[in-house]
């Protein structure tokens, strides 16, 4: 298996939450990382982030010991994604962008470089048709902390080939994380059940029912939740939140996935959650 | 905004210290906590609070978390996050009063 560390390129096109959390996992394990945005200054913020984030990394132990760090570069620039073995698309959770970019790294890399989507809802099935090589395409939806959270959901499109699930087990064992495989659907596993949960504690918090943390205190005392729904809402990000509730329910027409007025007023307010230090919670600093 | 973070804890001694994150873990948490309370296994605090402790007390004290220093073990308690601050200023020579003029 090409699953050795030293084997993987790895170039991660979005450095926002996702692309920073998903780079830091990568360096930590050795894998080196070319990291795309549009600015110099989203990438110059981007390289503290993740400096930070390594931080945290070893503080919880996370780090392996057994290898050196990955190097980082970034760049303004798609073309330096080339030569990666895997290129990760992290970008904002807006159709119309996603495709833009998927289609742009696919006329530029490899036919057989595999192509990841970090999407947290857009169906790989959709995203499929803006790419060269269909069966290079494959659904990764890696948690936030990308670094701490062992288990990412792997998502199989309809065309997704054998050889690319392969690729992908690859190179998650060299990043030391485990994966599930499951069918394409809107939403996938994870936040068809999460997002509507989180769009429903927001509902209780703005019918005056619980406040914040109350709702994450039951949820977390009463049902085992680690982190409450609320709080894993400001972890997330309300803005990109709000985008991947707005493709659920373009795609399902469910109601508790039309994002509630408290969500889209924190978002016009610029309380986005922790990376802005506001959201359902205060947060001291801006940690990342 | 450090200057202002740093004069209220000035001057930094192990009662100081400690009633400083006392202070600060009630008023975020919500909760009172004992000074040798086990923060992360009671579930109390979470691996994104961990690190916001870590910014919180290097801005506070103008100290630098680094190397083998930085691991749970040192966060585990008040106590042990009061002896960590403690030997990293007496290790950086960070006088008594004078943190508020950190830059």
């Amino acid at each position: 298996m090409a699953n050795h560390y030293a084997e993987h390129l790895l170039a991660v096109v979005g450095a926002g939450v996702m692309g920073t959390n998903i780079a830091t996992l990568a360096v930590s394990h050795g894998v080196p990382v070319v990291l795309v945005d549009l600015s110099d200054d989203v990438l110059s913020l981007a390289r503290r982030t993740v400096a930070q984030k390594l931080r945290h990394a070893q503080l919880m132990g996370a780090l392996p010991p057994d290898r050196p760090q990955g190097e980082l570069v970034t760049s303004v620039s798609l073309a330096d994604a080339a030569d990666a073995t895997t290129v990760i698309e992290a970008v904002v959770e807006v159709p119309e962008t996603k495709a833009k970019v998927l289609a742009e790294i696919s006329a530029l890399v490899r036919p057989d470089t595999t192509l990841i989507s970090n999407t947290s809802c857009i169906p790989i099935d959709e995203l499929a048709g803006w790419v060269t090589h269909p069966d290079r395409l494959v659904g990764v939806h890696f948690m936030n902390p990308s670094y701490l959270i062992k288990m990412v959901e792997v998502i199989r499109g309809a065309g997704t080939s054998e050889a690319t699930l392969e690729s992908v087990d690859s190179l998650l064992a060299a990043l030391g994380r485990d994966g599930l495989v499951i069918r394409d659907s809107a939403g996938f596993v994870i936040n068809r059940l999460l997002h509507p949960l989180i769009n429903t504690a927001a509902m209780l918090v703005q019918e005056g029912v619980a406040s914040a943390d109350v709702v994450d205190g039951l949820l977390e005392g009463c049902l085992g939740h680690t982190t409450g729904p609320l709080r894993t809402a400001d972890l997330i990000g309300l803005d990109n939140l709000v985008d991947s509730l707005n493709v659920l329910y373009e795609r399902r027409q469910d109601e508790s996935c039309r994002p509630c007025e408290l969500l889209l007023s924190k978002v016009r307010a610029g309380d986005l959650g922790q990376k802005t230090g506001q959201g359902f919670y205060s947060y001291g600093r801006v940690v990342s | 905004m450090t200057a202002e973070q740093t004069s209220e804890f000035a001057p930094a001694t192990a009662d100081s210290i400690a009633d400083a994150l006392v202070g600060f873990l009630g008023q975020r948490l919500k909760t009172k906590v004992a000074l040798d309370q086990e923060l992360f296994k009671s579930g109390l605090v979470s691996s994104m609070f961990a690190m916001e402790l870590v910014v919180h007390l290097e801005a506070s004290y103008d100290i630098a978390i680094l190397g083998p220093e930085l691991k749970l073990d040192n966060f585990r308690t008040v106590g042990a996050m009061t002896s960590l601050v403690l030997r990293l200023r007496e290790a950086e020579g960070v006088s008594r009063g004078s943190a508020g003029a950190d830059g």
